[in-house]
């Protein structure tokens, strides 16, 4: 390898990780947290089979899953403007991000809840509790365990979805990387260079992951 | 009387299930429901704390007269905390330990403060033999364990009357003794319990009364000692018979309790 590309990453690198700590890595913690927001809301409502709110969720499921997430970036980003609709690049990216991958984790979630036994749900009852409170005590924490996996594969994805943000603009770590690019030519280099940082924040996040599924309570084991 | 339950009525798309189900019980009661499986005990058990919704019937219960088919929602929950129900499969909070799991209906439902719940469950599941383990899941208990924290829970309810769904079929035959014991501790102690069940050692020597159905129907109610010496009805007696025989080729089974 010459020196001038060595001088190049290493330039680069301190820029790259410093808009991966400042953008990426918000974009993605507030993305996330809207779309476990939106997953629980989602799954409540047709675990508790509300009957019109259900209808919207399934819509909303189905749009959602069935449009690419570019597309949805950029109607939001560029299509919502020429109906008044004019919001920032990182606001836009939060929202869309947070709403397609809540989509795909509300299927998660509901999937979840619906493997802890309804006796229990009935127990519940019996015993005096409402429904929100069998679902704050007793549903969701046993389903955000068996959920937990899958969460955490959805977290990740969402870090480098939000690569795709450089397309509406945002200055994240992607969009600065081709913003070198376009000055020294180097996309192996930087590329590969941006790969790397991903895959080193990925490989944190796979082993918080491990840390907190032997950390969250398996509530005394699986004997039964 | 303390309970009257009239002509409850229940169907599943065009199969009916209870076809009018009457029952008086006096407080200090025990009732044992008995029939064959199929024959709407469980359904009947479970109309009673709106579990499931039936087509009609009423309930009188302290002198509150409820419509079983059109209750609303706060007669449904004042109904509830008068009663306590226990079930097959115990149903145990699996994320609790066994002290949360009959403290939280204490301090949530019916919002009792934290000290004093921990000292009512402690005296319930010391009842049932269960207080060495407050701080155990409920995957690291027996069934039989976990059926008597599931009694306890109720128990801590200060209900008025227990349901119990058949509390001892999902259990290994080595465990049902345990729990069988506890309610015939209960029964003794005064509290009126409806238990639909296949133990007959414990209908016949632990209930008063016997409630016998088939096919959705009262085929016989009355003491329980009638019941099995001299039962009225042509299918009672082939029931008890039927039952006799069975003892006879399994002593052991009728010496559980």
């Amino acid at each position: 390898m010459n020196e001038r590309l060595w001088g190049i990453l290493l330039d680069a690198f301190p820029k790259l990780l410093s808009y991966g700590i400042r953008v990426t890595v918000p974009l993605t913690v507030l993305s996330f947290a809207l779309a476990l927001l939106i997953s629980v809301i989602v799954a409540l409502i047709q675990y508790a089979n509300v009957r019109v709110l259900r209808q919207i969720c399934r819509f909303y499921i189905w749009v959602i899953r069935g449009t690419p997430l570019l597309v949805q970036l950029y109607l939001v980003f560029y299509g919502l403007p020429s109906v008044g609709i004019v919001l920032d690049a990182f606001p836009t990216a939060v929202l869309v991000f947070g709403f397609n991958e809540g989509a795909y984790m509300a299927e998660t979630m509901r999937g979840a809840m619906e493997s802890v036994s309804r006796g229990q749900v009935e127990a519940g009852y019996c015993v005096g509790l409402n429904f929100i409170q069998i679902m704050a005590h007793v549903v969701l924490p046993q389903a955000f365990r068996t959920a937990f996996p899958a969460l955490s594969n959805s977290l990740i994805s969402m870090l480098k979805g939000t690569s795709m943000a450089a397309t509406i603009t945002v200055m994240e770590m992607f969009r600065q990387a081709t913003v070198i690019n376009g000055r020294v030519y180097e996309s192996l280099g930087l590329y590969g260079e941006v790969a790397l940082i991903y895959l080193a924040f990925c490989t944190i996040l796979t082993g918080l992951q491990h840390w907190g599924e032997k950390k969250l309570s398996s509530y005394g084991g699986t004997r039964s | 009387m303390m309970l009257e339950i009239k002509n409850v009525k229940k169907r599943f798309e065009d199969h009916v299930v209870l076809d009018g189900i009457s029952l008086d019980v006096n407080k200090g009661d025990v009732v044992a429901i008995l029939g064959p499986s199929g024959s709407g005990k469980t359904t009947f058990l479970r109309c009673l704390n709106f579990l499931e919704r039936a087509d009609a019937g009423e309930m009188v219960f302290d002198d509150r007269r409820v419509d079983l088919s059109k209750a609303r929602k706060d007669e449904v929950t004042a109904l509830r905390r008068k009663t306590a129900f226990v079930f097959q499969n115990y149903n145990l909070f699996l994320n609790k330990t066994v002290l949360q799991n009959v403290t939280l209906g204490l301090t949530l439902g019916s919002k009792i403060p934290k000290q004093d719940a921990r000292e009512i469950a402690v005296e319930a599941l010391r009842k049932v033999g269960m207080a060495e383990r407050l701080d155990s899941y409920p995957a690291q208990l027996s069934g039989g364990q976990q059926q008597r924290v599931a009694i306890a829970r109720g128990l801590a309810l200060r209900p008025e009357i227990i349901f119990f769904d058949e509390p001892t079929s999902a259990l290994d035959p080595e465990l049902i003794g345990e729990v069988l014991s506890v309610m015939r501790q209960l029964a003794e102690d005064g509290m009126t319990m409806l238990v639909v069940t296949h133990e007959m050692e414990f209908a016949r020597n632990v209930s008063n009364k016997v409630l016998f159905m088939e096919n959705g129907h009262v085929v016989e109610c009355g003491p329980s000692r009638a019941f099995f010496e001299n039962p009225k009805s042509a299918r009672s007696r082939e029931f008890v018979n039927s039952l006799a025989s069975f003892h006879q080729d399994m002593p052991r089974t009728a010496k559980r309790i």
